[in-house]
């Protein structure tokens, strides 16, 4: 899973801290395992330098001095490209894959799109994969079979999340 | 086995706009389709999105309330039943997912029935069935009722039944809903293989990833409506 683009993401409903984005972070993605601290300022300062995001202020406290992040039209933009490219198909998508549909539904983009572009490219593969199990040996075909059903796995996922979409447009935006 | 010499750039099988109510339930609320020779493409979409409505009305089983859809130079939304019905006869092939074989007849009679309601004579008509159970690997069937025979082989003895007379499109709908996965892909390997080898289009219906993949490119219908799956200009 990309923290940045997901943290760019976040940002997008409005500029927040570091502190702010991790538990935003945690409470939808982070299930298993929440960022560190360090996991966030280091993202947030290559996000800085990359111009995605812009500290909007400062403000002093009793520890280090907290930064306010805001996320730039490069940012925008960098988002926008995450969700529509999709992943490459492999085994244990699921976390980026939801992160993207779940990312999309926050900022109000097309969670059906995203959906669509990985349907479109797990099938590019499964395609690949099909002819080289027609044209080939025996082995060729069980070693085929087995990525052709983790890729079919994905897609039933996929098909089952684009069903619930109306439900999880509901969740998130709770 | 005739490879149809069809090469005009432009798809052989065209609709837009497509809309069909059944009652006040809408199945197709302005779809779009577009198909060429030689290609296969895969329908998906899940259960109740319009997939089987969109085949109907691009074989002309059934007339859409609204939309074109153009067979070559032919538009089918304009056409009494009795000339579609021919045009299903001569042109089009169907394999779907249960029932189409007639239990009375033999598998060879079955395959040979669609040349012999064509007029074609028993003769010359068993002949050619006979070829395409061997092209589909059943001719030990030939001789068989249907009902005598495994769920794999009668699928198969359907597609023979559905290429018999050379079609340019193959409708297929669910053709491997019923068998396991090992007869799946026998029945989608010999379709696939035997529809290139005639230059047939194929319209596949399915809901299954890994038959959609022997498909040259996919369209998915939501909600009665298509999209190529290739949207992300949609962000």
């Amino acid at each position: 899973m990309s923290i940045g683009h997901t943290l760019l993401g976040l940002l997008e409903a409005g500029p927040s801290h570091g502190y702010d984005l991790k538990r935003a972070f945690d409470s939808r993605f982070g299930q298993d395992r929440p960022l560190h601290y360090g996991q966030v300022y280091s993202t947030m300062a290559r996000l800085l330098k990359n111009g995605l995001v812009e500290v909007e202020g400062v403000e002093p406290g009793e520890g280090p001095e907290r930064k306010r992040y805001a996320i730039t039209d490069a940012g925008l933009t960098d988002v926008a490209t995450w969700l529509a490219s999709p992943e490459k198909p492999e085994p244990y998508l699921q976390n980026t894959l939801y992160t993207k549909v779940v990312i999309a539904l926050l900022t109000d983009r097309s969670a059906e799109a995203v959906l669509d572009a990985q349907r479109a490219e797990h099938l590019r593969l499964m395609r690949e994969l099909t002819r080289r199990k027609t044209s080939g040996d025996l082995v060729d075909q069980l070693i085929c079979d087995h990525a052709l059903f983790h890729l079919e796995a994905d897609l039933r996922w996929l098909e089952l999340t684009a069903a619930r979409l109306d439900a999880l447009r509901t969740a998130v935006s709770a | 086995m005739t490879r149809h010499s069809d090469v005009t750039p432009g798809p052989l099988l065209l609709a837009s706009d497509l809309h069909k109510s059944y009652g006040t339930t809408p199945a197709l609320d302005g779809a779009d389709f577009a198909i060429r020779a030689g290609e296969i493409v895969a329908v998906m979409g899940p259960s109740g999105s319009g997939k089987s409505t969109l085949l109907h009305c691009l074989a002309g089983i059934v007339q859409p309330d609204a939309g074109a859809v153009r067979y070559r130079d032919r538009e089918l939304s304009t056409e009494s039943d009795a000339e579609r019905s021919r045009l299903r006869r001569e042109e089009f092939g169907f394999v779907f997912q249960f029932g189409q074989l007639v239990p009375e007849l033999t598998c060879l009679e079955n395959v040979a029935l669609p040349l012999r309601l064509g007029g074609v004579k028993r003769r010359a008509a068993e002949e050619r069935a006979t070829q395409w159970l061997e092209r589909l690997e059943v001719s030990h069937a030939a001789d068989r009722r249907p009902g005598e025979i495994s769920g794999g082989q009668g699928q198969r003895v359907a597609v023979a039944r559905a290429l018999v007379g050379e079609p340019r499109v193959v409708f297929a709908d669910e053709p491997t809903g019923a068998l396991d996965s090992l007869n799946g892909e026998r029945v989608m390997t010999l379709l696939a293989a035997a529809a290139r080898e005639t230059n047939a289009a194929v319209v596949l219906v399915t809901h299954e990833a890994r038959v959609a993949a022997y498909s040259d490119r996919e369209v998915v219908v939501r909600d009665g409506r298509t999209a190529t799956g290739l949207t992300a200009g949609a962000l």
